[in-house]
């Protein structure tokens, strides 16, 4: 995972709610067994719309995503946070979030910044008067800057500096294989296996 | 103080705490099918790493597979399955394939072979995986990257999600099903009111579902933002499992149901939230949007988005009628479906189908209509009952077991512009192919709907 401190960037307002994960990438585009190639789904349903805010040339390149609240609600699929990187989003902002597609977030590097709706607000207000105007993510500061003003965000300490050492969780958890073979022994006897 | 259920099997299952990180979690049973794995296999592959408990995972193929003997006619979709087959065979796994005498939906199959057993904690890279929380344990959907993890280590790192109390008193009153209840909580606390919570459902409506029904009930908890929803262990958990091929027997059957009592709830807990629901007051329940909260009991109308005083929800509102091509006042009993689903992991299991069955009776259906099992097994045990006899003397189609009309994957989707009444978990725009526009209901309704072709009561049948 690509390490994250810091990001400036253009943003699209995207202004829905309930953004499910089934918008964000179709089942149709789960069929690969690859990594890559997921920047085509992304909202392709949406996207045959000329109209939507994705098909608006003003927000080519842009790096941000401002949704309404409750992004990545619904299906587990990860392919929705690779389709949002593969575009070439780093970060969501939105009031409220999917846990399972914030969770997935944390895990790619993709980081979800959960602030007041109203500021949400704010933020779209300006990136749809002006599509140039840059928004910074400081996740060091646990802020968000636009202009000469500024929101702070909450994330708890370990996944903040897991994203900013762009550590895998894997290799943290094997450091700890011994505590996992410790518990193992004392598991209840009755618990089943699929053998 | 004493402790909620989520509380005692979140701590049974703490392997490592430290001050400011996750608890690492302990995960019993890790549950895989062909869409959410394959990323994982080659992530272990590159890194060089084993599956640590190949004897606590097993695999089936279900999301991609098509309802209808014979191959699979679309190559990225073979890939996929082929590909799981690779994987279970190099890594050590059980799978069942398609045409196994186990195959089926993968939250199906867990409680049917008795592996799904109270107190445990169960993942599976989908979000259904919620379902298995009728049994006791806590059970939740994961990310790949997460199917990764417990893949190497069979544990999760993970914060404790707060605690919620749904409470639901009173009885459900007869023709209001399991499929109702869930449907009416979510439209009470909506989408995200579960967000950062386990649910407990508790009361005497809950006590009073067989399995099949808690089932349905936890399935949907993700439809309310909650990762995981629970049940505790009572008679009824315990007569389901009793005798089922991985159940304990003899003795650690003595010792195991001593244990499973004592996971309820202490008297002196207290949840972080508490939702309280009348059941005596339901009547069947129906979606009229395209999100699982916009539901409404069938006997009202489509909602005007002015009723809704906040400006998001009322947005939500209007686009969702577009979508669905529905007008404010229409009542939901006038609307005509095309297509009728009758599966899923929420609602394809044997009661499910004998639900539907009994209003199929000697009815025939107007609709193209699905009847999907879950599994090879509840096709089998419907087979037994002739039940598949009375779908197909109604008219309708008598199918393979796989997750078919839920999530338009497969070959079983409907077309742009094209409405169905669904047993299903959710009417997301597209949902159920491009276009489609889908009513979420129980296996009562879905029948009954079949019957007239537009959305009925069951009571509403001559």
């Amino acid at each position: 995972m690509d390490a994250f401190t810091t990001h400036t960037g253009r943003a699209v307002p995207l202004r829905r709610s309930n953004v499910d994960t089934d918008q964000i990438i179709p089942a149709v585009w789960l069929k690969q067994v690859s990594r890559t190639g997921f920047e085509k789904g992304l909202f392709s349903a949406w996207r045959e719309d000329p109209s939507f805010i994705l098909n608006n040339p003003a927000y080519q390149g842009a790096s941000i995503l401002l949704s309404g609240p409750d992004f990545g609600t619904g299906s587990s699929r990860e392919h929705a946070v690779w389709a949002l990187q593969q575009y070439g989003f780093r970060v969501v902002i939105a009031a409220r979030f999917g846990d399972i597609f914030r969770n997935n977030s944390t895990k790619m590097g993709l980081l979800p910044v959960i602030l007041p709706a109203e500021v949400v607000e704010r933020l779209q207000a300006a990136a749809e008067a002006d599509p140039t105007v840059e928004i910074t993510v400081d996740l060091a500061e646990r802020e968000v800057r636009l202009g000469s003003e500024s929101w702070s965000f909450e994330i708890d300490d370990y996944t903040r500096w897991r994203l900013m050492e762009g550590l895998d969780d894997i290799g943290l958890t094997l450091r700890h294989a011994d505590d996992v073979a410790v518990y193992e022994n004392g598991r209840q006897p009755w618990l089943p296996t699929t053998v | 103080m004493g402790r909620t259920l989520a509380e005692k099997v979140w701590e049974q299952h703490v392997v490592r705490r430290a001050d400011g990180e996750p608890d690492l979690l302990y995960i019993d049973l890790h549950l895989i099918h062909e869409v959410t794995s394959p990323q994982a296999f080659d992530g272990l592959r590159m890194a060089g790493r084993k599956v640590r408990r190949p004897d606590l995972t097993i695999a089936t193929e279900d999301h991609n597979v098509p309802t209808v003997l014979g191959p699979i006619s679309d190559p990225v979709s073979r890939t996929q399955v082929e590909t799981l087959r690779k994987n279970a065979a190099e890594f050590g796994i059980r799978l069942h394939p398609m045409g196994d005498a186990g195959q089926g939906v993968v939250h199906i199959i867990g409680p049917q072979f008795g592996l799904t057993q109270p107190g445990m904690t169960i993942v599976c890279g989908d979000s259904h995986t919620s379902t298995h929380g009728a049994f006791g344990g806590i059970a939740f959907g994961i990310g790949t990257s997460e199917v990764e993890h417990v893949l190497a280590t069979q544990t999760l790192p993970a914060y404790r999600p707060k605690t919620m109390a749904i409470e639901v008193k009173g009885e459900l009153p007869v023709g209001v099903t399991a499929k109702d209840l869930i449907l009416a909580i979510i439209a009470k606390i909506g989408t995200g009111g579960g967000q950062g919570y386990i649910v407990e459902y508790r009361g005497e409506a809950i006590r009073k579902l067989s399995m099949e029904g808690r089932m349905t009930v936890c399935n949907m908890s993700i439809e309310a933002g909650a990762r995981a929803g629970m049940i505790a262990p009572d008679e009824t958990t315990f007569a389901y499992l009793k005798g089922r091929p991985h159940a304990p027997s003899g003795d650690a059957w003595d010792a195991a149901v001593e244990y499973w009592k004592s996971l309820r709830t202490d008297d002196d807990a207290v949840f972080d939230k508490v939702v309280e629901i009348d059941a005596s007051t339901l009547t069947p329940f129906v979606t009229w949007g395209t999100n699982p909260g916009q539901g409404a009991p069938l006997g009202s109308a489509v909602p005007s988005p002015e009723e809704f005083a906040d400006p998001i929800e009322r947005s939500a509102a209007e686009r969702a009628l577009e979508y669905m091509g529905l007008t404010a006042g229409t009542p939901l009993n006038e609307i005509p479906v095309d297509t009728v689903f009758v599966g899923s992991c929420t609602n394809g299991r044997l009661e499910d189908l004998r639900a539907a069955a009994d209003i199929l009776r000697g009815r025939k259906v107007v609709t193209r209509t699905l009847i999907v099992p879950g599994s090879m097994q509840v096709k089998k045990a419907a087979e037994e009952e002739g039940l598949d006899q009375v779908f197909k003397d109604a008219g309708a189609e008598w199918r393979e077991a796989g997750c078919s009309m839920c999530l338009g994957m497969n070959p079983d989707t409907l077309k742009p512009g094209e409405r169905s009444a669904s047993t299903s978990n959710r009417n997301f725009e597209g949902r159920q192919g491009k276009g489609g526009r889908t009513h979420l209901v129980s296996p009562q309704v879905a029948a009954a709907t079949a019957v007239t072709g537009k959305l009925t009561a069951p009571a509403a049948l001559a």
